[in-house]
């Protein structure tokens, strides 16, 4: 069964449609990798996901549970919202770290926060502290940032901020972790550290939707490919499909200004 | 010379008393206009259009307007014009009138330093903690509040260093601060007149004052460049 099902998304800024009648399904485990020009919406299709765009129409399933339904009300409660926004975890363009925290404190501070809810939080704080502390040393030794976790971010590297970044949004054990072009802010000697590691949570098998602009990055890493043009979904299916034998004239059009 | 340091302790005295009513002035504004500005700074962004425009209104009369002229107003025209002097007489009723305009006034000022601070937090700071699952109020208090206060501390501590100096104008309705102290002795007070150095020397009392406060605020501004 699929973890996310998306169906009929529509979404509108001041009557200018942005996203029209989205529908996708992804797997367990697989990777998603959504292509296509400046404005075609993938971004306002992430957030939409996120919770940080409400949609106009349309379905969002996490795992079979009904996380958005526009016909139903009973699913935009703004005090459930929050706790909906755990499934995705979310990787921004401008890796947007806390610039007042070290790279470690930036992956505790939401599950600290979060533990603060426990019932048993107060008995167990020092237990608490100590596992989620853990938990972020390793994610941070998984980016290749040990020796970097008592850094600021204004004393790292674009790519190691992203990689801090991508701890942080593991930290919260996701179902689905998002990517928002996280490589067009970096040069091309950063790209790749970036690349590698989501590369090595694909291995993983990290569930993962990538809006992306690396192509060959798509090819590689992704089981799936959407081609976005104008708000909708142009072109769909697996990588060697989409990007050796597309159907779409639109599609060839846009895939050959990056072969040349 | 020797006429100067016979006078110098009585008129030490005298403008010791006045300096703690410039400072008692100085801190009652200070306490009253951190929050009351920060309220006018949530007001003036508020999405209740007529509460936004009278938070609007009165920041451009009160910015737009001498503070002592604010003063006489304030002090006057309930005892003079409504007949109903609301202040009390004396010094304490000089003192409320004189801290109420100072409130007002420099909540406006510290109004639109604080909106000027929090609109510079980028958008992207909030949406990052969104999406980690936090409240607002988490947002507001564990990510977004030391960013602000990093952003005001230059424009802050401009404004605190002002605020030292127009202290002085509520010798306008003759409360009893360093200046008022310092021109008794021109009059005649206490067998000294025709002296004007005690106004002069006044001028050190602010000048101390305000090095301290660049030195503190100097520090807290160096604590909080540990990040960008």
């Amino acid at each position: 069964m699929a973890i996310l099902e998306v169906e009929h998304i529509c979404k509108s800024f001041n009557r200018t449609e942005i996203l029209k009648d989205i529908s996708f399904s992804l797997e367990k485990g697989q990777v998603l990798s959504i292509i296509g020009s400046s404005g075609s919406g993938k971004t306002t299709l992430l957030r939409c996901l996120n919770f940080l765009e409400q949609p106009d129409r349309g379905v969002i399933r996490v795992g079979g549970e009904t996380l958005f339904d526009s016909e139903d009300s009973s699913t935009q409660k703004e005090s459930a919202i929050r706790k909906k926004r755990l499934h995705f975890g979310m990787v921004f363009q401008s890796f947007n770290l806390f610039p007042q925290y070290t790279a470690l404190e930036n992956v505790m501070l939401a599950r600290e926060l979060l533990a603060r809810e426990q019932k048993d939080y107060k008995n167990r704080k020092k237990d608490i502290q100590e596992e989620i502390r853990i938990q972020a040393e390793g994610l941070l030794e998984q980016m290749g940032l040990s020796n970097r976790k008592e850094n600021y971010p204004h004393q790292l590297s674009g790519g190691q901020c992203q990689r801090v970044a991508i701890a942080r949004a593991l930290a919260l054990s996701p179902d689905i972790l998002c990517f928002d072009e996280p490589t067009s802010a970096l040069d091309p000697e950063l790209t790749g550290e970036v690349l590698k590691v989501i590369k090595e949570l694909a291995d993983k098998k990290t569930t993962m939707l990538i809006v992306t602009h690396e192509m060959a990055f798509a090819r590689d890493v992704a089981n799936q490919v959407i081609f976005m043009d104008d708000g909708s979904i142009l072109e769909q299916g697996d990588p060697i499909q989409v990007f050796q034998h597309p159907r779409e004239e639109r599609t060839k059009q846009f895939l050959s200004r990056y072969t040349q | 010379m020797e006429q100067i340091m016979e006078q110098m302790p009585v008129v030490l005295h005298s403008l010791n008393i006045g300096f703690i009513q410039t400072l008692k002035l100085f801190f009652v504004t200070l306490i009253g206009a951190f929050p009351l500005g920060l309220l006018m700074s949530i007001g003036s962004t508020s999405r209740i259009k007529p509460l936004s425009w009278f938070i609007k209104l009165l920041i451009w009369i009160i910015r737009g307007t001498p503070l002592m002229i604010q003063l006489l107003i304030i002090y006057y025209f309930p005892g003079l014009v409504l007949h109903n002097p609301i202040w009390g007489g004396g010094e304490t009723g000089r003192f409320l009138a004189a801290s109420f305009s100072f409130i007002l006034n420099y909540s406006c000022y510290f109004s639109e330093i604080y909106r000027g601070g929090i609109q510079g937090v980028p958008v992207g700071q909030e949406e990052a903690g969104l999406v980690l699952g936090m409240t607002k109020t988490q947002i507001f208090f564990k990510i977004k509040l030391l960013q602000v206060i990093k952003r005001i501390v230059p424009p802050m501590s401009n404004e605190i260093i002002t605020l030292v100096k127009d202290t002085s104008l509520a010798r306008i309705i003759a409360l009893q601060e360093i200046i008022w102290a310092g021109q008794a002795f021109m009059k005649g007070s206490q067998g000294i007149s025709g002296a004007i150095w005690p106004l002069f020397f006044t001028a050190v009392y602010y000048l101390i004052f305000n090095g301290i406060l660049t030195l503190l605020l100097g520090r807290l501004e160096k604590k909080l460049d540990y990040f960008r």
